[in-house]
Parts: structure tokens; C-alpha cells; sequence
């Protein structure tokens, strides 16, 4: 959550209620149930870390005069490793996802460079667990566990290859809408 | 087992008899091009594709249905000619031989697997791999032999006698795998060879394929399933008929802690 909320600052200072509008945007359904005390205790504590500082808002156009963040040179730096860190195997599709929107819009990597180094993560993590299903066989307790597992990266490669498909079409310079 | 005249030798001695390629890849293609059509309906299936396959490297080639891997494949075995681009197999380069002498190296050189096993339906599994061999000039006593020890190699010794139709799926593209190996090939080339099995029959040849990858054979196979090609040496994956990736899948380095959560 944490790394998600300055993810979305890299665009452009913003205040809690912009940010869950840009969350729930970009994750759909599941982010209808985030609710806005949960952004404002995580700018808080982002606060308190010193990797978000607080700016006075521009006169608005119209209504009150809100709260709004800003990254500072720390949290620009932990946006940086969060995005192109490696997440793991175990990694949740939405926090690639929310990685891969935050990239865009920031600018601060390309989503097809992060999609392509996730992709080997997953190839490397389904190459072990493939070359271990072959020694133990599905019909051990171990085999079936093994199959689940590398049943699970499968299916996480192909989502990567819909990602592929999307981010290159959006891609301002890339190789546009390529599809197999 | 020696390596006879005019036929390649396995494992290290073939390494040490080729000769002037012997240090090259065994499997080369150089900005190979394959384009099908004319006008607006042309379609470029390969589009400049580079690769060098070294001996006994196990090589999958993957990507969406329509990227162009199994004609890939078929420009490397020598079934298909490419509009641009030069395929190098042995050391020779074989697409500007003429049909026969292309035949013939096909024969030699190139074991194939398909997904849909092709075996002859009224020849048993030990005549359906004794074939090639007398294709190629081997005496039936030869090819016997050699057949029967295929077979063994594959799990199949006591099924020699039988008729495809008997067989399962797996067993069926077990003995297609012994055929494709009877001639002694420098490589085996495979297109979608789990594509018709179930999931205990995909395991027993994909166990097989690494088996042969023990005894030094050189294996390319198309797939467009991650768990089959992730037990290659090297994933090279298609997009539009071109290469996207290709990356070595180094064996080490275990990430399955992580799977488990159990790092942090």
C-alpha cells in the first residue's frame, strides 16, 4: 500500500481523495473497496518517514483549500526500487498491475521492460518447479503440491503475455499492437 | 555402439568427428525469412530470425499460436525453404541443396515429432521405427536390432509387436520419438509434442526428452505451453514471426523457498 500511494505521487503531488480516484481507476473492482481512511493513514505514516512531505495547494478554482503531498528526493528513491525490483514469485497479480500502471504514468520505468524482467523471474521459478514435478512424479503428496505450483506460474505467464499485448499498444514509441 | 559410415556418432564422438564445425552450432539459421501469399494477403509468418542451437542444447521455442514457431521449425529441419536468410545444419548449409540431396540429409540428419504422432497405422510400433532405418539404407537386420533397442530406451520393449491403435497417446509419441532417433540425427526437431497428451503421458515424454538431453542429443521443440518449455536449456520466444526473447534457464538458484513464503 505504502509503495502504491507513492508510486502514484511520482505523476504529480496530489491530495487523498485524487489518489484513491487514480487507485480505483486503475484497479477496477478491487479497488472499490479501499476506502479513503485508509489513504490518508498511509500518507500519514509516509509522512512521518520523511518520503512524502505536505504542500500547500494552489488556490483551487472552487471549494476549500486541500492537503496535498509530495514525494521527496527519499521517496523518490524507494519508488524507484520498488518498481523495478524483482517481486518475487509469490508476487500478487494487482501489485504488478498497479507497478506496471505506476511506471506509465510516471515515466520512471517502461512497463514492457518490467513485464519482459517479470517474465523471467516466472520462466526461471517454473523451469524448478517443472524440473521438480518431473522427478517426483503427481502421484506423490510432494508431485501434487509441485503441479499446483507450477500450474500457478503458467497462469501467470500467460496473464504476462495479455499484459504484453496491452502495454505495447499503449507503448508511445514501442512496437505498436503487436499480437501474435 | 559405433559410429557407422556415413552416419553421425553420438555424444562426445560426434563432437570430435565433425570436423571443421565441430566448435559451431549444430543448428544455425542467419536472418531467416519465410513469407506466405502475394499482394495484401501476404503474410510474413518468419521475419529475420537468428539462432544458434550448440550441440546438445535443448532449445524450446514458444510464443501464441500464429507467431510463426512451427514454421520456424520446419525452415530448420529442412521441410520448408526460406524466402531470405541461410539455414546451416552440420556445418553444411542446407537451403540451397536441391530436393533429393535434401531429402536425403533430412533422412540422416533430422528426427522429427509431431503433435499428432504420424506413425503408420498398419505397421506395429517396431516396424513404424525400423522405417527410417531402411529408408536410409540399413540392412532389416540392423534396423531390427536398432529398433528394439529404441524401444527399450523409451519404456516400450514389450510393445514392439503392437499396432498403433493399441497404444495410448504417450505411448504412440514414445515410439514416434524412437523413430525420429533411429537414424542417429544431429538434432531432433519436435512441434507441439505434448499438444494431444494428458498430463502423466506429457511428464513420461518430456522425462524421456531429458534423458536424451543426458546422452548429448540436440533438441529443438515448439511449444506453446511455459511448463513444457520450461524444462529446455534456453526459452526463445516469437512475436510477429520474430525473436522477442531468448533466455538461458539456468538450473540453481532456487526461488521455490519463495514460492512457499517462507523467506520473510
Amino acid at each position: 500500500m505504502q509503495d502504491v500511494v507513492l508510486a502514484l505521487l511520482t505523476k504529480e503531488p496530489s491530495h487523498g481523495y485524487d489518489l484513491r480516484r487514480r487507485l480505483v481507476a486503475a484497479l477496477g473492482p478491487l479497488g472499490e473497496t479501499l476506502n479513503a481512511g485508509q489513504i490518508y493513514v498511509t500518507l500519514t505514516r509516509l509522512e512521518k518517514a520523511g518520503l512524502v512531505v505536505q504542500e500547500r495547494e494552489d488556490a483551487p478554482l472552487r471549494g476549500p483549500r486541500r492537503k496535498v503531498y509530495a514525494l521527496t528526493a527519499a521517496g523518490q528513491e524507494r519508488v524507484a526500487a520498488w518498481m523495478t525490483e524483482g517481486v518475487g514469485p509469490r508476487a500478487d497479480v494487482p501489485e504488478f498491475h498497479l507497478k506496471l500502471v505506476a511506471a506509465a504514468e510516471s515515466g520512471m520505468a517502461e512497463p514492457l521492460a518490467l513485464v519482459e524482467a517479470r517474465r523471467r523471474e516466472l520462466r526461471r521459478s517454473l523451469a524448478e518447479a517443472q524440473h521438480a514435478v518431473l522427478t517426483h512424479g503427481t502421484d506423490s503428496e510432494a508431485g501434487l503440491l509441485l503441479e499446483g505450483v507450477a500450474l500457478r506460474l503458467q497462469a501467470d505467464l500467460r496473464w504476462l503475455e495479455a499484459c504484453e499485448r496491452t502495454w505495447s499498444a499503449r507503448a508511445p514509441h514501442g512496437k505498436g499492437g503487436g499480437n501474435g | 555402439m559405433t559410429t557407422r559410415g556415413g552416419r553421425w556418432g553420438r555424444g562426445q564422438t560426434r563432437r570430435g568427428d565433425t570436423g571443421d564445425e565441430s566448435a559451431g552450432p549444430v543448428l544455425r539459421a542467419v536472418g531467416l525469412s519465410r513469407v506466405y501469399g502475394q499482394g495484401v494477403s501476404t503474410v510474413v509468418a518468419v521475419d529475420g530470425v537468428d539462432l544458434d542451437i550448440p550441440v546438445g542444447q535443448t532449445l524450446a521455442v514458444t510464443g501464441p499460436s500464429g507467431c510463426g514457431k512451427s514454421t520456424l521449425l520446419q525452415l530448420l529441419g529442412g521441410l520448408d525453404r526460406p524466402d531470405e536468410g541461410e539455414v546451416w545444419l552440420g556445418g553444411q548449409r542446407i537451403d540451397l541443396l536441391g530436393e533429393r540431396a535434401l531429402a536425403r540429409l533430412r533422412r540422416r540428419a533430422v528426427g522429427f515429432v509431431h503433435q499428432d504422432f504420424h506413425l503408420m497405422d498398419e505397421l506395429t510400433a517396431a516396424e513404424n521405427v525400423e522405417l527410417p532405418a531402411l529408408l536410409a539404407g540399413d540392412s532389416p537386420r540392423t534396423a531390427r536390432r536398432r529398433a528394439a533397442a529404441l524401444l527399450d530406451r523409451v519404456g516400450l520393449a514389450d510393445r514392439g509387436r503392437h499396432l498403433p491403435s493399441q497404444l495410448s497417446g504417450g505411448q504412440r509419441q514414445r515410439v514416434a520419438v524412437a523413430r525420429a532417433l533411429v537414424n542417429e540425427p544431429l538434432v531432433v526437431l519436435a512441434d507441439e509434442p505434448t499438444g494431444n497428451l494428458d498430463t502423466a503421458a506429457t511428464h513420461d515424454v518430456l522425462r524421456l526428452f531429458a534423458d536424451l538431453r543426458a546422452t548429448g542429443q540436440t533438441l529443438v521443440l515448439v511449444t506453446h505451453d511455459e511448463r513444457v518449455a520450461a524444462t529446455a536449456d534456453r526459452v526463445v520466444s516469437l512475436r510477429d514471426g520474430a525473436s522477442a526473447e531468448d533466455i538461458p534457464l539456468a538450473a540453481g538458484g532456487s526461488q521455490l523457498g519463495a514460492l512457499l513464503g517462507w523467506e520473510e
